[in-house]
């Protein structure tokens, strides 16, 4: 088992505060693996623990399980070993696509997670306004989701995750298929959804700049099997951009252990099985 | 900045970027549709029409045996006329219409039980792949001797042309219900009766719809078949009755002009009923390429 590490770097703060309340996510020891041979391992002894309304982005290359791990904590997997506690309950997810039901406008794909949830249809159509005006779509209540842009339907799917009230908020590289323009827009945007709600966001990317832009903190992991390697503290004070030096300084030092990890998985030339 | 302040930037940010990347559909002038829709067929028509008189004109075959259009005319202007031609294709449409919507209560039904019953569908699954392909005149002797020469005897064959169709229709509709979709309605909550009525059935529409299109067809064409061999009682009490008519007084003017309202009947329902519902349901989605 690797233990998570602690570097002192500039922009990184070395202790870890303690939670205050009660945390939003407790993974122990969790491993899951495929098959009963038990060698596909996609998971291994990890161990994370996100306190309420805390943003932590998890870091990988592929193979890492990071996908896997949102499963679980989203209750569409089941460990292996260990135990997933989930004490804020039911988390929201959203993904890379926006997987809106495209025979649904905007406003009735929120009216569905509010119904699901069991919202009467009596405040329906207003608490769907409120949420599609969150995220500045308040006008496109009535379009289609093939109508709309990615980075639209993405905060249609933001606004529909949100009507699922929960006090977790799930992402699986949820801007990872935008462009770069939009996706810096998105961030500002979920940055003051984030600090509006005061939900616990656990957020996926393989995008390092993000992870430290969004993150404050953020959980580097290794692939094939999953876990974790070291996590960073982003002590970055104040308003911050992806381009800001600091996000970069940190972000450099982060690709590079990113980077050692990936080469542990080069397989030498000449030796190919 | 305060939180008010940065909220409103991010706001104006994307109300710029959503009116940079909204694409204005473009409306095509009803001229043009027109002239790109309806003139093709037009002119097909023409040619096959021009085709078949210069055939008929040539004399390869005796008039009897193959008519000029204009006899084909004549015959069906004249079945107008007595009114056999309204009334048998009055009897054979209802017929059609009560088929199928019993195939659809039977296929629907039994397209549900295969896609969520997975032992019933690994036992008759393959079974009712086959019967989609098995003509279902086939059917014909078996009706004649359980039911008699009645309209039940009718009915027996368009179920087992259409029933087969709709229910794979719906099977393989959701199949392909995309998988981030069923994982949305599982993160959103939702039971399985919910995930079925609110993710699963919707998202199984389009190949629902693909599957009742085929179905109709195939009701259709039973029924033809039905009627042509099964000599139901009234005068002239169907559209196959009426090609029969023609084969035993050797009218093949009749024959043609049974065989056009036929035809015309299937296209006026696929153009008229099941094109433009799937259009406007795929169009609605945003499934078609280069929708208009």
């Amino acid at each position: 088992m690797m233990a998570a590490t602690d570097r002192a770097a500039p922009w990184a703060v070395a202790e870890i505060e303690e939670p205050s309340s009660p945390p939003a996510i407790v993974l122990d020891r969790v491993t899951l693996r495929y098959g009963d041979d038990g060698r596909a391992a996609v998971l291994e002894d990890i161990s994370l623990t996100v306190a309420a309304g805390e943003f932590v982005c998890l870091l990988g290359a592929s193979g890492c399980g990071k996908s896997t791990l949102l499963s679980l904590v989203a209750g569409l997997a089941e460990p292996t070993s260990g135990t997933v506690a989930v004490p804020a309950g039911r988390a929201a997810l959203m993904f890379q696509e926006s997987a809106l039901f495209p025979w649904l406008t905007a406003g009735q794909n929120v009216e569905l997670a509010l119904k699901l949830r069991g919202v009467p249809r009596a405040d329906r159509r207003a608490l769907a306004d409120d949420l599609l005006e969150r995220v500045h779509l308040a006008g496109h209540a009535t379009s289609r989701p093939h109508e709309l842009s990615g980075g639209m339907r993405q905060r249609v799917a933001l606004a529909r995750a949100l009507a699922q009230d929960a006090r977790i908020l799930l992402m699986d590289e949820p801007f990872a298929a935008l462009d770069a323009i939009t996706r810096d827009v998105l961030h500002d945007e979920l940055m003051s959804v984030w600090e509006s709600t005061g939900m616990a966001v656990v957020f996926v990317t393989h995008n390092v700049r993000e992870a430290v832009r969004l993150g404050q903190r953020v959980e580097l992991m290794s692939s094939r099997p999953g876990r974790f390697v070291r996590r960073w503290n982003v002590g970055i004070d104040g308003p911050r951009r992806i381009e800001s030096p600091e996000v970069g300084a940190l972000a450099l030092e982060i690709t590079d252990d990113l980077r050692r990890e990936i080469r542990h998985h080069a397989v030498p030339s000449g030796s190919a099985a | 900045m305060t939180v008010e302040r940065e909220r409103d930037d991010v706001a104006t940010l994307e109300a710029g970027l959503d009116a940079l990347e909204s694409v204005r559909p473009m409306r095509v002038p009803l001229r043009q549709r027109l002239r790109e829709k309806a003139l093709p067929p037009l002119v097909a028509l023409v040619v096959v029409l021009a085709v078949w008189a210069a055939l008929a004109a040539s004399g390869i075959k005796p008039p009897g045996l193959l008519p000029p259009p204009s006899d084909v005319w004549a015959a069906l202007s004249s079945a107008w006329d007595d009114g056999t031609l309204v009334s048998a294709t009055w009897a054979s449409v209802s017929r059609a219409a009560v088929g199928f919507t019993a195939s659809v209560v039977l296929g629907t039904l039994l397209g549900l039980l295969l896609s969520q019953w997975q032992a019933l569908r690994t036992a008759i699954g393959p079974l009712v792949s086959g019967l989609q392909s098995l003509p279902a005149a086939c059917w014909v002797p078996a009706g004649i001797l359980w039911f008699g020469v009645s309209d039940a005897a009718v009915y027996v064959v368009v179920l087992f042309g259409a029933v087969p169709s709709i229910a794979l229709g719906l099977v393989s509709g959701i199949d392909r219900v995309p998988p981030q979709l069923l994982r949305a309605g599982q993160v959103l909550g939702a039971g399985r009766l919910e995930q079925l009525r609110y993710v699963v059935l919707p998202a199984a529409l389009p190949g629902y719809v693909s599957g009742l299109r085929l179905g109709w067809a195939f009701a259709w064409r039973s029924l033809m078949a039905a009627e042509l061999i099964i000599a139901l009682t009234g005068s002239p009490s169907s559209l196959g009755q009426l090609l029969d008519v023609g084969r035993k007084s050797s009218d093949m003017s009749v024959i043609l002009a049974v065989i056009v309202v036929i035809l015309v009947v299937g296209v006026v329902i696929e153009a008229g009923l099941f094109g433009p519902v799937e259009r406007r349901l795929l169009k609605s989605r945003g499934l078609t390429a280069g929708a208009r």
